[in-house]
């Protein structure tokens, strides 16, 4: 707090302006100290329900902390979990600031990895990696931009709630990849589990040198900062959050709704797409229903508990990342279900939403009780 | 005549109609209720899953499917006054609760789900309506269970009692605009609450139909998204108990499409045939909705058709 007071200090005569940033500040650490509470006060709660199974949250925390993020080891597992996660929750953000809640980026991360792993068939053996490695991760921001696209098509112009759209089109898509991978494209080279023909090692995407986490980590927390941007200040940022704040004034001011509403949503599909492809292109190598590995749906609770804000994304990412990480070490020493994770996510994001109704109830976070 | 496979697929759709409709019915009888009050409940499909596990648990532990369905029914309520409970504070958004409360309730009931996948708990037996017909495929599809009996006569209840009744008027007036409600001295947040806990009961016994009599198991992949397209089949029932029904059994049809094609030998295609429903649900919402007009029966203070 001693910065903030002496920005008061020197603010206090001179007038608006150092006013308005002291007030800028105090809204910003008011929407860091309310989630951070709130993620405090869920693993109160979840302490009590293991302390009721008979468990220990003192071990569960410390299990959570070594296994993700006590080690060298457990860091490059949470990391590789960070990844898509920042990309899921982006294509949450965005359309977040139009105000509309998008639910299916697993739905666009699925076909964008889909996509991406049929782009690559006819190439392989023809071509070098600078042109396979591109067309995929072309092929995959389409398809997922053109997938959300359309659920934001549906809102525009036919009035279909987005949310239950969005949902109801992960479920197709999910259709979609097993039609095909374990039909037309099956491959026989993996004759457990029905894949696309694997993409090769020479068309994998590489690490990022000296942390052992492939490059989606490092784009994702590009693009978080690249929409962050586009958010703040562009002109298109600036009109989508007019129409998200009051759509008739936005319309009365002529701006496009209906443009601003597709637009966003093709970037949050392109988003999750882009997810679907690293998972292809650096984890998996080759399409199969392991793509819906759920971080469509952990992405959600990601961008909600950055309050949609993109370069609060890849920090929140990270804890969520961990605790993906951490669940299998979990699950083995403590004899918890796998869906022990799955609680506690959930747990979070209901605390989360309860606290929105605390902005504004604390007088410290409050410039006008402040003077 | 039995051997025609159109025949055949006609009838497992008829069967499957009513055995398949029954959740579909019970979450969207409940759903109705809650948005005729003016909050719509996402979570149902957390709800629905909980009840599913919570009725298979509990039938399994004490032998008996009744009181499943009885726990099941419970433990939504509890989902459902958790969502009325928080949604009346300031500032919270119905719609993002209920995704949480979606993920939440499967995620607890995966919790406590994991050690009763194996056991195989008693289940709800069926009425037999079999001595209506000689024809041996409709003695197997006039198996019906007891349970969409009642969800025909929750039907006709919430009908009744949403036009005719004090409680259907003060339901309906909360719905329609809240502040006339407080002028008249009702209460919002408590007709909106008990309308959000009555909503997640019925849910809850659409869990327990799915794992007690059809499927009739409990496993992670039960339910597909029927607690949420039953949200969308209450906004294409223009918020009509009556109407609720037709669509369920027209829901229901659509989810044994694929099961009755493959019970002929027509398996190609099927991921997309078991997805009819959802394919079904997007096509209906395309097709009645629209943005220019609000549409008629709506609850004026339903946020998801603002």
């Amino acid at each position: 707090m001693s910065e903030t007071t002496t920005s008061l200090e020197a603010g206090g005569g001179v007038g608006g302006l150092t006013v308005d940033r002291l007030a800028g500040l105090l809204r910003a650490a008011e929407a860091i100290v309310i989630p951070i509470g709130a993620v405090v006060v869920s693993a109160a709660i979840f302490s009590l329900f293991l302390l009721a199974l008979g468990k220990s949250p003192v071990t569960f925390f410390d299990l959570l902390w070594r296994g993700g993020y006590g080690s060298a080891f457990s860091w490059q597992n949470t990391l590789v979990r960070t990844a898509p996660l920042i990309f899921t929750a982006l294509c949450v953000a965005v359309p977040a600031r139009l105000g509309l809640v998008i639910i299916g980026g697993e739905g666009a991360l699925v076909l964008g990895g889909f996509a991406a792993a049929v782009v690559a068939l006819p190439l392989l053996g023809h071509a070098p990696p600078w042109v396979v490695m591109p067309a995929m991760f072309l092929a995959a921001m389409l398809a997922g931009s053109v997938w959300i696209a359309i659920v934001g098509a549906l809102r525009h112009h036919r009035g279909v709630n987005e949310t239950i759209a969005s949902l109801l089109m992960f479920y197709i898509a999910v259709a979609i990849l097993n039609f095909f991978v374990e039909g037309a494209l099956r491959s026989p080279v993996d004759p457990n589990k029905p894949s696309t023909t694997p993409i090769g090692p020479t068309n994998m995407v590489g690490e990022i040198p000296g942390l052992g986490v492939h490059w989606g980590l490092a784009f994702g927390v590009v693009l978080a900062i690249l929409c962050h941007v586009l958010m703040t200040r562009t002109t298109f940022g600036f009109a989508a959050r007019v129409a998200g704040g009051n759509v008739r004034a936005a319309r009365a001011q002529g701006l496009p709704v209906g443009r601003l509403i597709v637009i966003s949503c093709a970037l949050a599909g392109a988003s999750a797409g882009i997810a679907g492809y690293f998972e292809v292109a650096a984890i998996l190598g080759k399409a199969n229903a392991s793509l819906a590995a759920g971080y469509g749906f952990t992405g959600i609770l990601v961008s909600f508990l950055a309050r949609h804000n993109p370069l609060a994304i890849p920090p929140v990412a990270v804890l969520f990342g961990g605790l993906a990480a951490a669940g299998g070490l979990i699950q083995r020493r403590m004899g918890l279900p796998d869906a022990t994770v799955q609680v506690l996510q959930g747990l979070i994001f209901v605390v989360i939403l309860i606290s929105e109704t605390l902005y504004g109830r604390f007088a410290i976070f409050d410039r006008e009780a402040k003077r | 005549m039995s051997d025609d496979p159109f025949f055949t697929v006609a009838v497992a759709m008829f069967a499957g109609a009513i055995r398949v409709s029954t959740p579909f019915l019970f979450v969207s009888l409940g759903e109705c209720l809650t948005e005729k009050s003016g909050r719509i409940n996402l979570g149902l499909e957390g709800t629905l899953v909980f009840g599913a596990m919570s009725a298979y648990a509990i039938s399994y532990l004490s032998g008996s499917p009744w009181l499943g369905v009885a726990a099941a029914g419970c433990s939504g309520a509890v989902f459902g006054a958790l969502h009325g409970f928080i949604c009346k504070l300031p500032k919270v958004n119905d719609i993002a609760i209920g995704i949480a409360l979606m993920l939440f309730g499967s995620g607890l009931a995966f919790f406590f789900g994991k050690s009763f996948i194996q056991p195989t708990a008693p289940r709800l037996s069926a009425i037999d309506f079999g001595f209506l017909t000689s024809n041996p495929q409709m003695k197997v599809a006039l198996q019906i269970n007891p349970l969409f009996f009642v969800g025909l006569v929750a039907a006709l209840a919430l009908w009744w009692a949403l036009r005719n009744t004090r409680f259907g008027l003060v339901v309906r007036m909360t719905g329609d605009s809240a502040a006339t409600a407080r002028a008249m001295g009702t209460s919002v947040d408590l007709v909106r609450f008990l309308a959000t806990t009555i909503g997640g009961f019925s849910a809850g016994i659409g869990g327990a139909f799915l794992s007690l009599y059809y499927p009739g198991s409990w496993n992670e992949g039960l339910s597909s998204g029927q607690g949420l397209m039953a949200v969308a089949l209450v906004i294409f029932s223009r918020w009509n108990p009556i109407a609720c029904v037709a669509a369920a059994l027209l829901f229901g049809a659509a989810g044994a499409l694929g099961p009755a094609l493959q019970s002929v030998g027509i398996s190609q295609g099927y991921h997309f045939f078991n997805a009819a429903p959802h394919i079904l649900t997007l096509a209906i919402m395309i097709a009645s909705t629209s943005p220019k007009r609000s549409l008629k029966g709506a609850p004026g203070e339903l946020s998801i058709t603002k």
